[in-house]
């Protein structure tokens, strides 16, 4: 029975683990997808690029021109940046090394790999070579780590709060890189010039979803169908409605292990949003108003990550002496 | 055993590679005379003799990388963060015959009973102290001898359940005790790791020697923290409670365990409710009874001990005192890890055991006795002297290493406090062949065999953490003063 109970402290760690594991991929994934695209475009635009790049991760953007070299450096090895890859694989291994009675060895060792390898490079060393393969490891190591996690640990509760932690942050993360290109998403011309294309273009790679829009859609670039397979797929793992069906499903596993109520606040909360993402037509959606649909996506993950924390991890010790 | 075998075709790699081994007057584990090999060692010494040296440089190397990628690692204190070092591993193993550890085994068991014993004694009816076997103000000046526990029954009067006893191997190859470390010794993952490891880099050898498994540890320890929990309780919640990730021995408490199968919780996970400890999991709160700490009695209870703790558990001794809860090992048992009480433990052993001890101790001068004092004092550059309250070899003077301007502070230290500080003669620790500079050479080695209490029986497993003084002369295993391990293997015979 002992093995049964999951520490809430252990669950923040392995939830916040994959977050930022995942946080470090998106970023990489952007920055690999960014650094292609910005070699076919005019200079001026190539730094319009960087701009978004920084607000879809969530980082300040900062002041005056940005060269390739200090923009690749804050969202790299910038320590002082909490959400550079580096940062983010520090704080997954810090949160890992927290946990490390309840991950796999494979898991623990692997990351801790990933780590000393980040911890002995810079960009500074990287540069000249082009960080296109430091880009890449990152992503693939993080790849890894989730098949090595899927393939050696339990799938008991500590997994479940692993995959809460990666789809959280996905459709979280997918959501900003939406709301960031939501103009060029939202335009009623059917028309695409050339540097919207490209924008598409780079939306759609950087999430993977090249390939698939072009399995489903064909080539031909449509704003609704791109929106469409970003937001409401059911089945690309990129898509938001993927992330929140993963989220929903790992949240009523974890109330079933902890013997909670299916009808506590968070799995309300994340079954209203994933009947949203299940029902909503993608006519409905851009003609409401792309922007603010994603801003509710954003503030309803907020909402379902504090109530997770409520409910498991920093509750009161009155409303918890049942056995 | 292996057989041996002929030596001609390799005397020169031989010559090369032993050429900076020196034999002086400690006891020599490997050699009984120059090149000459003790039978128990002569395999190994011809397996030596066969292994080019890039062959040797390679198992090195691996062995290396398995333990940093294993994240074998301690955390070095004052340096900055993310400082995490292996503990320097050394290829070669220790080997103890099986008469050897016979001895060892008995006279480890013998002395733990004695001192659990005593502790149960001292606590309660103090009849060592009314007979005067052991001065009382010894007792009560003690650094961890705590007044709180005075009357407090623990679980079937176990003390001491875990213990990690310093032995060293004097001149004349007998065996001796350095240290009881009866609080919270570490280091038991280090002998479980250097085995895994061992076996990979030595498969050969290893079976072919017939070493001793020390793979039941884990299982051992269960039993032993099961043996504390209230009777009629057929699945206690057994909790290893660790000070955190910054520890240094953090690693072998996620380690120990993982080996267990049982929660690692830190202070902030548990809480103490109407005298009951809980722990705080997803599913509410969960009762707590036995507590494997690895946490300073002085940190347990910011209430009952120190007020800056935040390692601890607010009102754990209170349920503990109730006996809501028990801990291995029980509060207050430092009294006996004092260094000047050692000094007693022979008269110890006598007193409860009405035996002579197996294990001999080391001649120890008291500073509070005048004669004594004097002795020592005009003697420091020969003598050894440790503050008795510090283990991990902190406060410290190796009087032959150790400068006049040390000696002078040492003096006056001595003459503040004669209460705080004991002498020991330099004992040469055995040395032991240790593969540097890519070469063999010998270094100065210790023994921490690791022993179990569960009351009814006392276990040890068959081997031990074997330090190493890496630096050539130095006689400091400590990991923290720069010290390595290698494998330890008991032979079956």
């Amino acid at each position: 029975m002992t093995n049964q109970l999951m520490l809430s402290n252990v669950a923040d760690n392995l939830y916040w683990m994959s977050r930022y594991l995942e946080r470090a991929e998106h970023t990489a994934r952007l920055l690999i997808v960014n650094l292609n695209i910005s070699l076919d475009m005019l200079p001026a635009n190539a730094q319009l690029q960087w701009a978004r790049l920084f607000k879809a991760l969530n980082v300040p953007v900062p002041e005056g021109d940005i060269d390739d070299f200090a923009a690749m450096e804050i969202l790299t090895f910038d320590r002082e940046n909490s959400n550079s890859i580096l940062s983010c694989i520090m704080s997954a291994r810090e949160n890992a090394r927290q946990v490390r009675a309840q991950i796999s060895s494979e898991m623990w060792e692997h990351l801790n790999e990933m780590f000393l390898n980040i911890k002995s490079t810079s960009l500074e060393k990287i540069w000249n070579a082009g960080p296109f393969t430091f880009l890449r490891e990152i992503r693939n190591g993080s790849h890894m780590f989730e098949g090595i996690t899927d393939s050696t640990m339990n799938h008991g509760e500590g997994w479940h709060f692993i995959q809460v932690g990666r789809f959280i942050e996905r459709a979280n993360g997918i959501a900003n890189l939406l709301a960031v290109h939501s103009d060029v998403l939202e335009d009623q011309n059917a028309d695409l010039d050339n540097e919207q294309y490209l924008e598409l273009l780079a939306v759609l790679k950087s999430c993977t979803a090249f390939e698939a829009y072009c399995k489903i859609y064909t080539a031909a670039f449509k704003r609704e169908r791109i929106t469409e397979l970003l937001l409401l797929n059911p089945e690309f793992p990129h898509s938001i409605r993927f992330a929140i069906d993963c989220v929903q499903s790992a949240l009523d596993n974890i109330a079933e292990a902890t013997d909670k109520r299916k009808t506590i606040r968070t799995n309300r909360l994340v079954g209203r949003l994933k009947a949203e993402l299940s029902f909503d037509m993608i006519d409905d959606v851009i003609s409401y108003d792309l922007g603010n649909y994603l801003n509710g996506i954003r503030q309803k993950c907020a909402e379902i990550h504090s109530s997770v924390n409520e409910t498991y991890i920093a509750y009161p010790v009155q409303s918890a002496l049942v056995f | 055993m292996v057989q041996l075998q002929s030596q001609s075709q390799s005397d020169d790699s031989t010559q090369k590679k032993f050429s900076s081994y020196t034999l002086s007057k400690a006891y020599d584990e490997m050699f009984e005379g120059m090149l000459k090999p003790r039978g128990h060692y002569a395999p190994l010494y011809h397996r030596l003799t066969e292994l080019p040296f890039d062959e040797l440089q390679r198992r090195q190397q691996a062995a290396d990388v398995d333990f940093l990628n294993q994240g074998i690692t301690f955390t070095v204190y004052g340096e900055d963060e993310g400082t995490e070092r292996i503990i320097p591993y050394d290829l070669l193993p220790r080997i103890i015959t099986a008469p050897e550890w016979d001895k060892v085994e008995r006279g480890l068991k013998q002395r733990i009973t004695a001192l659990n014993f005593f502790l149960e004694d001292i606590y309660h009816n103090a009849h060592i102290l009314k007979d005067k076997v052991v001065p009382q103000d010894l007792i009560f000046t003690c650094k961890h001898y705590r007044r709180e526990m005075r009357g407090v029954r623990v679980p079937r009067n176990i003390y001491v359940s875990v213990v990690g006893t310093d032995l060293i191997r004097m001149p004349d190859g007998e065996f001796a005790v350095l240290e009881d470390n009866l609080r919270v010794p570490s280091g038991v993952s280090y002998m479980l790791a250097n085995r895994q490891v061992m076996k990979r880099v030595f498969p050969r050898l290893f079976s072919d020697y017939g070493v001793r498994s020390v793979d039941n540890y884990g299982q051992a320890l269960l039993s032993t923290l099961q043996a504390l929990a209230p009777p009629g309780n057929s699945d206690p919640n057994i909790v290893v409670l660790t000070p955190g990730v910054f520890n240094s021995a953090y690693f072998e408490h996620a380690f120990l365990a993982r080996l267990m199968g049982v929660q690692l919780v830190e202070g902030r996970d548990l809480l103490v409710h109407d005298s009951v400890v809980y722990m705080r999991t997803t599913a509410g709160l969960k009762r707590v009874d036995v507590i494997y700490r690895r946490v300073d009695d002085d940190f347990m209870d910011p209430m009952a001990f120190r007020k800056d703790s935040s390692l601890g558990v607010t009102g754990l001794f209170n349920s503990y005192r109730s006996g809501n809860v028990a801990l291995a090992n029980a509060i207050g048992t430092g009294v006996a890890d004092d260094k000047a009480v050692y000094a007693y433990v022979p008269q110890i052993i006598r007193y409860y055991m009405d035996q002579d001890p197996i294990l001999d101790n080391i001649e120890t001068y008291l500073m509070e006795n005048a004669k004594q004092r004097d002795h020592a004092l005009n003697n420091l550059d020969k003598l050894v002297v440790k503050a008795v309250g510090e283990s991990g070899g902190y406060g410290m003077l190796v009087g032959p290493h150790s400068s006049k301007k040390e000696q002078e502070q040492f003096k006056r230290a001595i003459i503040a406090n004669p209460r705080n500080f004991i002498a020991q003669p330099t004992i040469s620790l055995s040395q032991a062949p240790c593969f540097v500079n890519n070469q063999v050479e010998a270094r100065h080695i210790d023994l921490r065999p690791y022993i179990l209490n569960s009351g009814n029986d006392v276990t040890i497993v068959p081997g031990g953490l074997t330090r190493v003084a890496l630096r050539r002369g130095s006689l400091v295993v400590n990991s923290s003063q720069g010290g390595g391990s290698k494998d330890t293997w008991v032979l079956y015979d």
